[in-house]
């Protein structure tokens, strides 16, 4: 690993600080993502500003019955908290479903949002990648692309972003807080990360030197009969093929409120507003969870590799919609 | 280089090092403590797992210089009925995986009595597809997955989870 300098920072405002003055500095927070990209050299930061030591290590009540999570809570203690478990059980099963117990113990909420894609050339320097190395091309659009994505794509990068929690986030509207030097910033989870266009390398709409410091949940009744369904090649520890993030509640068999999001199929946690347009109202019978989930995957658009993954996830939304609207969801 | 000390199987270690060291290459290089093992070096295979102040991680993914203060148990550290279960089930062929194994079964077995939920249930009791689940973290290229879970779930019983 290239060498590099280490700050531990001892407040906010000096963290941000730090790494705004400087475009080789990069903060670090469990370092299950960084540390691994820093050993590839895909990362090369000069300077690291552990931000391990601030005060965001608590999930907190909000007036308005929301929480606030604080962007160093760990990955496991967010999935094991009692009020997540019970008011926004998709987000808790999202974030069990993802990486190992170990990686759990280690990786936080902040650093989960801004992990990097697993895509195979992204990781291998002989390969060209427009992310990795803006300008060199995509091997993935005609390669090995089985885990890429298929909406929200473009020529430049197919890309997916990884991760499980951030699905189910983009499904409960949380709201990202960021601070810079400017001061205090409130970004929609929708919002927070960018789709690839001929720009890949930018991940999000975060400005230099600005840090996550929370995720606000807003009071979302419905989440309480909410599931995360995640298909992948093995049972468990590997990433999603697809993944459906959803909320269903149901009135006289109609739909009264739906929300959706699916991972695995796009750069970045894929808001599903078509398929909860044609859900809302509607009957919450098996037609119309097809015909919602036809909806949101009209645009697809696969190649050799990944173009299964279109069939797999409709078939994943409906199925996860009946466990909800039959209520056979724990 | 940044001066650390950790409590490392009961003794303080005072140690520096350059920031890029890895939390592994100081037990293993500095230490001496060849129980972690270097598996794949990128968080995939588990054989680096140790406790950290009780939680189980992986020691190749962790800056040394961020574990400053910590407590750290290695297997050199461990005393505990999962190793005898272990021998009693054949939980292992070559034993390479074996140390990060049992390091994180301690720390599965803390995390189930603490009510820690896992992708396959909400709740104990502790089911051998549960500790299949929460084990997931550790591979076996040899495959001695059927005595690993055995022994797990042997001492788990014994202590009445």
């Amino acid at each position: 690993m290239r060498s590099f300098a280490y700050v531990k920072a001892a407040d906010v405002e000096e963290a941000v600080r730090a790494v705004a003055a400087d475009p080789g500095a990069k903060f670090l927070g469990g370092g299950t993502n960084l540390v691994d990209l820093m050993r590839e050299g895909i990362e090369r930061p000069d300077t690291v500003v552990d931000v391990t030591g601030l005060p965001f290590d608590t999930v907190d009540e909000l007036p308005d019955g929301g929480l606030r999570i604080g962007a160093l809570v760990r990955n496991s203690a967010l999935a094991a908290d009692r009020r997540v478990r019970t008011r926004y059980p998709m987000l808790s099963q999202a974030l069990l479903s993802g990486a190992s117990a170990q990686l759990r113990n280690m990786a936080t909420v902040g650093g989960n949002l801004l992990q990097r894609t697993r895509c195979p050339y992204f990781y291998d320097a002989a390969s060209a990648c427009n992310k990795r190395e803006p300008g060199s091309g995509c091997d993935a659009l005609d390669g090995f692309n089985r885990s890429c994505a298929i909406l929200g794509v473009s020529e430049s990068c197919i890309a997916t972003h990884p991760s499980d929690m951030c699905v189910a986030l983009a499904a409960l509207d949380a709201v990202v807080e960021v601070r810079g030097v400017d001061g205090v910033r409130r970004v929609p989870l929708t919002d927070f990360h960018r789709l690839p266009g001929d720009t890949p390398e930018i991940e999000t709409t975060l400005a230099a030197g600005e840090l996550v410091t929370a995720v606000e949940l807003p009071p979302l009744p419905v989440a309480a009969n909410s599931r995360y369904r995640k298909v992948r090649d093995r049972a468990s520890y590997a990433f999603a093929l697809v993944s459906v993030a959803a909320a269903l509640e149901v009135r006289d068999g109609m739909v009264t409120q739906a929300r959706l999001a699916l991972g695995g199929v796009a750069p970045k946690p894929w808001r599903a507003r078509e398929a909860e347009r044609v859900l809302q109202g509607g009957p919450a019978d098996e037609a119309a969870f097809r015909r919602a989930a036809e909806a949101e995957l009209a645009g697809a658009t696969g190649r050799q590799g990944n173009a299964f993954k279109a069939g797999l996830a409709r078939a994943t939304i409906v199925a996860t919609l009946r466990e909800l609207s039959t209520g056979e969801a724990r | 280089m940044t001066e650390i000390r950790m409590k490392v199987n009961g003794d303080v270690e005072a140690l520096d090092v350059e920031p890029r060291v890895s939390l592994l290459d100081a037990l293993r290089e500095r230490l001496g403590l060849m129980g972690p093992k270097k598996g794949c070096d990128q968080g995939a295979c588990g054989a680096c797992t140790v406790l950290a102040d009780g939680m189980r991680i992986n020691s190749c993914l962790a800056l040394a210089v961020q574990y400053d203060g910590s407590e750290i148990t290695t297997i050199e550290g461990v005393t505990h009925p999962l190793q005898e279960a272990f021998v009693r089930h054949d939980g292992f062929q070559c034993g390479y995986c074996t140390s990060g194994q049992i390091c994180s079964a301690i720390g599965m077995l803390a995390e189930h009595e603490a009510g820690m939920p896992s992708a396959v249930a909400d709740a104990s009791p502790l089911t051998e597809a549960e500790v299949r689940e929460r084990m997931s973290g550790n591979l076996c290229r040899c495959g001695a997955y059927n005595g690993i879970v055995d022994a797990i779930m042997d001492v788990a019983g014994k202590d009445g989870r």
